[in-house]
């Protein structure tokens, strides 16, 4: 996903490169007590372990292999501040010292795999705890169904972007499609793993997981084993059901969606500067293959992406607010 | 693992380029990469200009060619997806070598292949010439908050030590036979990542603890590189202006 110089256009490479320094400054500000003084050995351990859990191969289907993204893992172990700041640490390092996507392509970099997959997995982490018994099972299938929302996100948030900065005429709902469909494969490995060494760290320090501090003990032991196969069998259902809904989205006739899209898809270019009329005219003819069908996916997404993000900074902000004496 | 260790895209040297201050030289990489990015793609000829000025930074920077050209693969998973753009775009479609595709597609595919190459190239000259520590220097001293640059220092510092303990342990586990083919026999990787986890925290614990002990404040000291006078941000400007010049000419000329 590091994607090189020239990808999309400048317009939003500007955007997202402010937008990314948004977010890192709303995560730094949040975790500077805790970076104050003994966390900022920890942080850049646990970066570099989000790093070298990129570069192991997990198996997944007949002898082929993929690896861990980590975005929604650092964000539940760490915390959702925390976890963004060390996400984007690898993704910038691995830009300036590894050659490993472009400069100027930070920002969408940054945005995609640090800030959407940290703050957008840990809202949907959040979410599912909700849903979810309080105990430990409860935080161990939410950390795997959100990282596998995480992965799906971060593919929409890239789709977004193409429809704004596509530096070819390729439709964005052919770009979607493809984004998301195979994104949706990817987030049933990134679940199964993430939730697994969750688990782990569960089992030896319950301590360092941030996201069940809200657990005891006794809450936290309460885990009956689910099977691997179980989850497995489980990941796929929701993705099924996912990808038939996104799907309805996609082809069948939107009716009223199509109103709301299109008023939000007013709304979002209003909103930013720099998507000037001109832009918007290019989005609207350009980008778009099945203008009204992939309007309203297009804003179905944006606003779906914007909300995942925002309530994963509120939760931050909240988070720290009401628990002043922050270890995690 | 010493301080300051060398990592895998640094070739170690003692040229002009190699000497330059590291924020003079961060700052001119970026420069030049946004040249390079904001360069219409029906420019070929900035891109030739822009290509022969880096090929002429290598040269002096004096790396071999071979590790450019390999450390350049990075861009490779990139290029596939830059491939499939001539068959899947709209628009006018011509004929190549008998197949049916689209014109932009080309266009598009020229230019991501382009850029990304040639941004690539001067990401690996700046890894290639400079310390890791010192582009992290080099962005403390260009305003980027110490909280980052010290976390990303911690991460480089302790990478390669992580990276093996992780080799050992999928050692032991092939040692004893596990093979693992499919998503559901990650159990065991799985929970080895967690460990990991916890031997990274603790490890972190362990450091902060040590550091405590010799006096530090939360900030890492200045180690005394010598920053850059006029003379050296002169020298490091020349690169990025004249690739700015150029692709401001093929702007208006376009």
């Amino acid at each position: 996903m590091h994607a090189p110089d020239g990808f999309l256009n400048v317009g939003t490479a500007v955007a997202t490169g402010a937008l990314s320094a948004g977010a890192v400054s709303v995560a730094l500000r949040q975790s500077r007590e805790q970076l104050g003084d003994r966390q900022v050995p920890l942080a850049g351990l646990s970066a570099a372990f989000v790093f070298a859990a990129q570069m192991v191969n997990f198996p997944v289907a007949a002898g082929t292999t993929g690896h861990l993204l980590g975005g929604a893992l650092a964000a539940i172990l760490l915390g959702p501040a925390v976890g963004t700041l060390v996400v984007t640490v690898v993704v910038v390092v691995q830009a300036l010292v590894f050659a490993d996507g472009g400069l100027t392509a930070l920002g969408y970099n940054v945005l995609n795999m640090a800030v959407v997959t940290s703050f957008g997995g840990y809202a949907a982490f959040v979410l599912m705890r909700r849903l979810l018994p309080r105990n430990g099972t409860g935080v161990v299938v939410a950390a795997g169904l959100a990282a596998g929302i995480s992965v799906v996100l971060s593919s929409m948030a890239f789709s977004i972007e193409w429809l704004f900065g596509a530096t070819a005429d390729v439709p964005f709902d052919t770009v979607f499609g493809a984004m998301v469909g195979v994104h949706l494969l990817i987030g049933i490995g990134e679940g199964a793993i993430t939730a697994l060494a969750v688990g782990a760290v569960l089992a030896a320090r319950p301590d360092l997981v941030h996201g069940a501090r809200d657990l005891d003990r006794i809450a936290l032991n309460d885990r009956p084993p689910v099977g691997i196969r179980a989850f497995a069998i489980g990941a796929t259902l929701v993705t099924l059901l996912v990808a038939t809904v996104v799907s309805q989205f996609a082809v069948d006739d939107p009716d009223g969606l199509e109103f709301v899209a299109e008023e939000q898809g007013f709304l979002e270019s209003g909103e930013d500067h720099s998507f000037g009329d001109s832009l918007f005219a290019d989005y609207a003819t350009r980008g778009l293959g099945n203008e009204s069908a992939s309007l309203a996916v297009a804003g179905a997404t944006g606003v779906a992406i914007t909300l995942a993000v925002g309530f994963g900074l509120f939760a931050a902000v909240r988070e720290r607010r009401r628990d002043p004496t922050t270890a995690g | 693992m010493g301080a300051g260790h060398a990592h895998p895209l640094h070739h170690h040297g003692h040229s002009r380029v190699h000497h330059l201050a590291p924020e003079a030289k961060v700052a001119a990489a970026f420069a030049t990469t946004v040249a390079i990015a904001i360069t219409p793609r029906e420019a070929l000829w900035a891109f030739a200009i822009h290509a022969a000025v880096l090929a002429g930074v290598v040269a002096t920077a004096r790396l071999p060619l071979r590790f450019v050209l390999a450390r350049l693969t990075v861009v490779l998973p990139f290029v596939t997806f830059a491939l499939f753009l001539p068959f899947v775009a709209g628009g006018e479609q011509v004929e190549v070598f008998g197949l049916e595709v689209a014109r932009d597609g080309l266009w598009a595919m020229g230019n991501v292949l382009t850029k990304a190459t040639l941004g690539a190239t001067v990401s690996i000259v700046l890894a290639g010439t400079t310390e890791s520590s010192r582009i992290l220097m080099g962005l403390e001293r260009l305003r980027v908050p110490a909280a980052l640059t010290t976390i990303a220092t911690f991460m480089l510092r302790y990478l390669e030590l992580i990276a093996d303990e992780i080799g050992r342990v999928r050692t032991a586990m092939a040692a004893r036979g596990y093979a693992p083919r499919w998503l559901w026999q990650a159990r065991p990787m799985a929970s080895a990542a967690g460990a990991l986890f916890i031997r990274s925290y603790e490890r972190g614990e362990r450091v902060h603890a040590a550091m405590a002990a010799r006096g530090f404040t939360g900030t890492m000291p200045d180690l005394g590189i010598r920053r850059a006078g006029p003379a050296e941000w002169f020298m490091a400007a020349t690169v990025p202006t004249f690739a700015l010049a150029v692709t401001l000419t093929a702007l208006l000329t376009n």
